[in-house]
C-alpha cells in the first residue's frame, strides 16, 4: 500500500503531510518515556510482521496489520506506524519521500480508529469473543486503508478512478487474511497474557 | 516486502559496521537528509520527460559516487507494490487522448502513456536520490542527524527502539519459523496456515512486550531518569559547503530546464 512519488496531486500531498504531522504529534502526546521501550518494540514486531509473506492460492500476500497495531498501541500507533514506514521508505526504496504524509495517514489512521471503536471489546468476554472482535477490528483496519489510498488516488484525477476501484475489490481476499490472522493473534494474547488486554499496555 | 531481502542479508546494518559509501559516505548527514528532501520537492514539481530523465541521471550519478552494489539497489528502486504498477499499466486506457491501438475494445492513448512514463521516472528519480544520500547512512546516524534538524525528541528515541530491534525481532522470528518447519509446517491456502500464521504474530507480540518490560527494567537498574542523550555532534566542514553548492546548483539547472522545456 505505498503510493509512490509523482503520482498525487499536490494538494493531497500537502494535506497528507499535515495531517501526518498532526496524527504523529497526537500520538507523541501520549507516550511518556516509560512507554517508549514498549511501543519501539512494537514497531519493530510490526516492521518484522511485514516481511511475512502468507500463501493465498498461487499468489502470496505481505502482512500489513496495521488494525492489530492499533489494537495494542492506541494512539500511539500513528508515530509507530510513521517510523516503520520512514525506515521502510529510506533503507529499502519502498513508497516515495513527499509521500510519506500520506502513506502513514493511510495506514495509521485506520489503525487508530480500529483502536477507538473496538479497542475496549477485545478485552472483554471469552478469548473467543475478543479474538472476534479484534478480527473485525483487523479487517475494519485493511478496508479504511484500501478505501483511503483509492480515494487519495481518485481526488488526485479521474484517471486514477478505475484502477483505485479495481485495487479495492482485490483487497478483499487480504482483508479476510489480515481479519483471521489479527483475530488469532489476539486469541492467542488473550490466552497467553490475559492481562494485555485488562490494563493496556504496561506503563 | 520480503522479497526485497535476500535470504541471509540483514534488515539494518549494525552500529558500527563498516560501510562503503563513497565520496557521499563523508558529507555531513545533515546536508544529506536536506538534500533529498529538496530534490525529492523539485522533482515532484518537474512535469517534462526530458528534464525528469536529467534528474533519473542526476540521480544515477549520485549512485556511483555513492559505490552501493549498483544491480541491488537498482532493483530495490524499481521495485513498486503491484498495485502501483497496474495502475500505471492502466493509466494509456483510462486517459482521454490521441489514440495508439486498440485492445478488446479499450483505446489506449499517447497521453495516458506518457502520464505514466512521467510518474514512473519521478517516483525512480527521488526513491534513488533519497536511498543513496539517506541511505547510506548508518541508522543510528539517521536518528542523531533527525534530532539535530529539530525532530521530537520522542520520535527519536522511538525511532532508535526500532532500529535497535528490529533485527532482534527478525532473529526470534526466524528461529520461529524455523521451529515450525521441523515440525512438518508447510504454508497453504488453508485455514491451519491462517491460524498457524495468527499465533505466530501473536507470539512474537507477546515476547515483544515481554521483552520491552525486561529493557525498561535495566533501563531503570542503570538509573534511567527519563531523558536519553543523543552524544553525536555534527560540524559542517568546507567540504559540507561546496558540496551544498555543487547540488543546489544542479537542482537550479533542473527547474532552468523545466522551464526552457515546457
Amino acid at each position: 500500500m505505498h503510493i509512490v512519488d509523482g503520482a498525487l496531486s499536490n494538494p493531497v500531498v500537502i494535506a497528507g503531510a499535515v495531517a501526518a504531522v498532526g496524527g504523529i504529534a497526537l500520538g507523541l502526546r501520549s507516550l511518556t518515556l516509560e512507554r517508549i521501550p514498549a511501543a519501539g518494540v512494537l514497531s519493530a514486531s510490526f516492521f518484522v510482521a511485514s516481511l511475512i509473506h502468507v500463501p493465498i492460492g498461487p499468489s502470496s500476500v505481505h502482512l500489513i496489520l496495521n488494525g492489530l497495531a492499533g489494537l495494542l498501541l492506541g494512539c500511539a500507533a500513528f508515530p509507530a506506524l510513521f517510523v516503520g514506514l520512514l525506515l521502510q521508505t529510506v533503507f529499502f526504496g519502498f513508497g516515495g519521500l513527499t509521500v510519506l504524509g500520506v502513506n502513514t495517514v493511510n495506514i495509521a489512521l485506520p489503525a487508530v480508529l480500529a483502536w477507538m471503536v473496538f479497542g475496549r471489546l477485545i478485552g472483554r468476554g471469552s478469548p473467543v469473543q475478543g479474538a472476534i472482535w479484534g478480527g473485525v477490528g483487523g479487517a475494519f483496519a485493511i478496508a479504511a486503508t484500501t478505501g483511503m489510498v483509492a480515494v487519495s488516488l481518485a481526488m488526485s484525477g479521474d484517471e486514477f478512478l478505475p484502477a483505485a476501484k479495481l485495487v479495492f475489490f482485490a483487497h478483499v481476499p487480504v482483508m479476510a487474511i489480515e481479519a483471521v490472522l489479527t483475530g488469532f493473534a489476539i486469541l492467542l494474547a488473550r490466552k497467553v497474557k490475559p492481562e494485555l488486554f485488562v490494563k493496556g499496555l504496561p506503563a | 516486502m520480503a522479497h526485497a531481502l535476500g535470504q541471509n542479508e540483514k534488515t539494518l546494518t549494525e552500529t558500527g559496521a563498516l560501510r562503503v559509501s563513497g565520496r557521499i559516505g563523508s558529507v555531513d548527514p545533515r546536508v544529506r537528509i536536506l538534500a533529498a528532501i529538496s530534490f525529492g520537492i523539485v522533482v515532484v514539481g518537474l512535469s517534462s520527460l526530458m528534464t525528469l530523465s536529467v534528474a533519473l541521471g542526476l540521480s544515477m550519478g549520485l549512485l556511483l559516487l555513492s559505490r552501493l552494489p549498483l544491480r541491488p539497489t537498482l532493483k530495490r528502486m524499481a521495485m513498486m507494490d503491484s498495485f502501483i504498477i497496474f495502475m500505471l499499466l492502466l493509466l494509456p486506457f483510462t486517459v482521454p487522448g490521441d489514440p495508439i491501438f486498440t485492445l478488446w475494445g479499450a483505446t489506449a492513448s499517447w497521453q495516458g502513456l506518457w502520464r505514466g512514463v512521467e510518474i514512473a521516472l519521478t517516483a525512480n528519480a527521488v526513491i534513488l536520490a533519497l536511498m543513496t544520500l539517506v541511505g547510506t547512512m548508518e541508522p543510528v546516524t539517521l536518528g542523531h542527524a533527525l534530532h539535530k534538524l529539530r525532530m521530537p525528541e520522542t520520535l527519536v528515541h522511538l525511532l532508535m527502539f526500532t532500529i535497535r530491534y528490529i533485527e532482534v525481532l527478525r532473529e526470534e522470528y526466524l528461529r520461529l519459523r524455523a521451529a515450525m518447519k521441523v515440525r512438518g509446517f508447510r504454508p497453504g491456502t488453508n485455514w491451519h496456515t491462517y491460524r498457524s500464521f495468527g499465533y505466530l504474530v501473536g507470539m512474537m507480540l507477546v515476547r515483544a512486550i515481554e521483552r520491552s518490560e525486561r529493557i525498561l527494567q535495566a533501563m531503570k537498574c542503570r538509573g534511567f531518569s527519563g531523558r536519553i542523550h543523543l552524544l553525536q555532534d555534527f560540524a559542517l566542514t568546507v567540504a559540507d559547503r561546496r558540496f551544498v553548492a555543487l547540488f543546489g546548483g544542479a537542482l537550479l539547472l533542473l527547474i532552468c530546464l523545466e522551464i526552457a522545456w515546457r
